[in-house]
């Protein structure tokens, strides 16, 4: 899936830069290769830059500086109509004066398709989207998730090799939202047409994607998959970005090999994985998953532990939210499975709370 | 027994709550939420209230004031009444003369109105000169002898005035000798009556009317295809740009209407007169010679450049609005399917402000057909519009005339904007 050097990228962005006003870039050279088949998702906080690299890609924006190839051909002169990619827009962008069938109808008209070619394939499409029946309806007669399918269908009626979709789902409800992230992911795996998605919503890049590129400021943060962009982030913002984190800043105190200690404000000392820090002496952050900080553990299991008081419970059915002050951190939080022996915590409660050094990780202050 | 009444009212309530939903003090719900209601129902009575009695007094009663006067006809009803009577068994096709009676009884009838009314006389004269070229004159040269004048009058007014001894101002008195006429429509359409009272065309060189009709929605039609094209570029234009420059740019588009009439009018003449800006500038560049100077102002071209200049925001407005409206996304997602941009524009862009341009067209057409002072300034002959003759006869000696021109062309607003709704249908008109 995901390409092997630059020359075997099906999609590959190379040094671009990108600027509106001339005096600031909103992209500073982004170098991607995405690979054929993939399913890239670009994610990032708004105003980060990836709605535009996504409308470069589509040629609706001309790239300042650098080159953008599609299968080893460069783009960038390349009108939009003649790229051939389907694009999915945020607000659907169906055609309000035809009706379902017409919208599905209207890519292959104007690659000149025969009208029995066009049936079949219009038929096809809206088949796999479950949207058969709706064929002679008007957008504006369609619910939400279903003009999310026939926009879908529209986007891929015509066989592109690459499709681009520009937050989708962002107008949807949540369920609905997920039932459709799992619906384009299967389509995706079916169909086996290469993907770059566009979101802010951590949870669905993770739901969906081969690969995800985490977008801040211009530039792409971290380019991982998903289990490792969670597990293993490579920076404050990619790791505060992604899921639940405890940040606890501290002083490299000593580096030992893979692993450093950090001495945080209150004077405690932190056993962590050094994964981006500048050497003993810098600042740092550390950062913690919740769900892998533990109750009542010893210290010959785990390599840090603290005592911590309880600020705050929240109960969310499968779990139990617990707020802590700990290390003189009044936001650290850890997650307390529902089950029917777990211990029962109350507010002013102090505890001893412990974690594994290799769950700890040291990365650059932010 | 009130035993009796109280179970059959209970037997009501259960029976009743199937078929007729009650409040809780058993009122039917509708007549609950009428009351309910009345109050909101009066206060927004109330705020109507003062648009509608103004429209009825300055709009509603004038107008059917205009309508009733297109067909009011008491001139010769109300001063020969016994001449009418006289002349109910003459033959009018017949290429004779009425007999003497009718001579005697329109002496008498002149004579008594002469004693009562003078006034009356001379509206009999202006009515009947409205059918009979020279009538106003004939009755003036009988009329005021008429209570000294004795048998036989028949050669006596013939020897008055000849058109006495013609059957043509007999049968007028004897046709409109009714309180309603439809004669003056007659006359709106270019048709006349025949002697033997069937209706027919009028001579050629006397027909005005239908053609100033077809000239008039003609220009309409070429104003409204002008403003269309003028006007489309400039709204898509004004669409895609930032609220602050489009705003800048709608004040241009505005500025005919804050310019006085008068103001407009003399800079038309200076731009387009023979010795005008732009026959000068022509002559000067040498592209046309100084006897070939362009007649652009009281003409045609005249009436059409100054009308779709005035004309133009009724396009630009309701055409920009509906254009802001339509998400530049249908034109990316247009070319991202494979469109190339004309194709994209025509079949995905185009189609969607089509509403605002019904709206802007059918404004610009229904102004334009009843547009008046323009053309009466710069339109010189060949420019004039319907509403121009209209004018000329309410100001002048046939209003009944004027009104029945005037009652023509409403009808014909009316027709359009059936055809109209039928087409378009009138709720997709957007104004804004």
């Amino acid at each position: 899936m995901a390409p092997k050097d630059h020359n075997d990228a099906f999609v590959a962005f190379d040094r671009v830069q990108k600027t509106y006003d001339g005096e600031q870039l909103v992209v500073k050279d982004l170098n991607l290769d995405i690979g054929k088949g993939e399913f890239l998702t670009m994610l990032g906080p708004s105003g980060s830059g990836k709605t535009t690299c996504l409308m470069m890609l589509a040629g609706f924006e001309t790239a300042t500086f650098g080159d953008i190839l599609l299968d080893g051909k460069p783009i960038n002169n390349i009108p939009p109509h003649k790229r051939g990619i389907g694009m999915v827009f945020q607000n659907y962008a169906l055609f309000p004066h035809m009706t379902v069938a017409e919208n599905l109808s209207f890519p292959l008209e104007v690659r000149d398709i025969s009208r029995a070619e066009r049936e079949k394939k219009i038929a096809r499409a809206l088949d796999m989207v479950q949207m058969g029946e709706f064929g002679n309806r008007r957008p504006a007669q369609l619910s939400g998730g279903q003009m999310q399918r026939v926009a879908l269908a529209r986007a891929l009626v015509f066989e592109p090799d690459l499709v681009l979709m520009d937050e989708p789902l962002g107008a949807l409800d949540k369920n609905l939202r997920e039932r459709m992230q799992l619906e384009i992911k299967h389509i995706h795996e079916t169909l086996g047409v290469t993907v770059v998605y566009v979101t802010h919503d951590q949870s669905e890049a993770l739901t969906m994607s081969n690969r995800i590129a985490v977008f801040d400021d211009g530039r792409i943060q971290q380019l991982a998959t998903p289990d490792e962009l969670y597990e293993k982030p490579e920076n404050a913002f990619v790791a505060a970005f992604i899921g639940e984190n405890n940040t606890l800043r501290g002083k490299v105190e000593s580096v030992d090999g893979a692993y450093c200690t950090l001495q945080l404000a209150d004077g405690s000392r932190v056993q962590a994985l050094a994964v981006n820090i500048e050497g003993e002496g810098a600042e740092s952050t550390l950062s913690l998953r919740p769900e892998r900080v533990y109750l009542d553990v010893s210290s010959e299991t785990h390599d840090n532990i603290f005592e911590g008081e309880v600020r705050e419970l929240i109960y969310l059915g499968d779990h139990i939210r617990v707020r802590m002050n700990v290390c003189g951190n009044d936001e650290f939080v850890l997650k307390m499975p529902n089950d029917s022996h777990a211990r029962r915590l109350s507010v002013g409660e102090r505890v001893q709370v412990g974690w594994v050094k290799e769950d700890c990780r040291a990365l650059d202050p932010s | 027994m009130a035993q009796a009444d109280a179970s059959m009212e209970l037997d009501n309530r259960s029976g009743g709550s199937v078929e007729k939903m009650v409040t809780a003090d058993g009122l039917p719900l509708k007549t609950s939420l009428r009351r309910a209601e009345r109050r909101s129902k009066l206060f927004a009575f109330a705020l109507v209230a003062p648009l509608l009695g103004f429209l009825l007094i300055v709009f509603i009663f004038p107008m059917a004031q205009m309508m009733w006067r297109s067909v009011d006809n008491p001139q010769i009803i109300n001063t020969l009444p016994r001449t009418v009577e006289a002349l109910e068994a003459w033959n009018p096709s017949a290429e004779e003369l009425p007999p003497e009676e009718a001579y005697a009884a329109l002496n008498a009838d002149l004579a008594e109105g002469l004693e009562r009314d003078r006034g009356a006389i001379g509206r009999l004269q202006g009515r009947l000169n409205n059918d009979v070229s020279g009538a106003r004159a004939a009755v003036r040269s009988v009329a005021g002898q008429a209570g000294d004048r004795s048998e036989p009058f028949k050669d006596k007014f013939i020897e008055a005035n000849a058109l006495w001894g013609e059957p043509a101002i007999w049968r007028v008195i004897q046709r409109e000798g009714r309180p309603l006429t439809a004669s003056r429509y007659l006359r709106a359409l270019d048709r006349e009556y025949a002697p033997d009272g069937s209706i027919q065309m009028r001579d050629e060189g006397q027909r005005t009317y239908v053609a100033l009709f077809m000239r008039t929605f003609a220009l309409s039609a070429t104003i409204l295809g002008l403003t269309f094209l003028l006007g489309f570029p400039i709204s898509y234009y004004m669409a895609t740009l930032p609220m602050r420059y489009a705003n800048l740019l709608m004040i241009f588009v505005l500025l005919p209407f804050w310019t006085s009439l008068l103001v407009r009018t003399s800079a038309w003449i200076v731009l387009l007169q023979q010795q005008g800006v732009i026959n000068s500038t022509l002559v000067g560049l040498g592209i046309i010679g100084d006897d070939q100077r362009l007649s652009m102002v009281y003409n045609m071209t005249g009436t059409i450049v100054a009308m779709t200049h005035i004309l133009l925001p009724f396009m630009v407005l309701p055409l920009y609005s509906v254009m802001r409206g339509i998400p530049p996304s249908y034109m990316r997602a247009a070319k991202g399917l494979g469109a190339k941009p004309w194709t994209a524009f025509r079949r995905v862009y185009f189609p969607q402000p089509l509403p605002g341009v019904a709206a802007g067209g059918v404004l610009v057409f229904i102004i334009s057909i009843g547009y008046y002072i323009t053309p009466a300034l710069v339109g010189g002959q060949s420019g004039r519009m319907i509403s121009n003759e209209i004018a000329r006869h309410i100001q002048g000696d046939n209003p009944g005339l004027g009104a029945a021109i005037a009652t023509l062309l409403l009808v014909c607003v009316m027709i359009l904007y059936w055809v109209y709704n039928r087409l378009v249908g009138a709720d997709n008109l957007k104004l804004g």
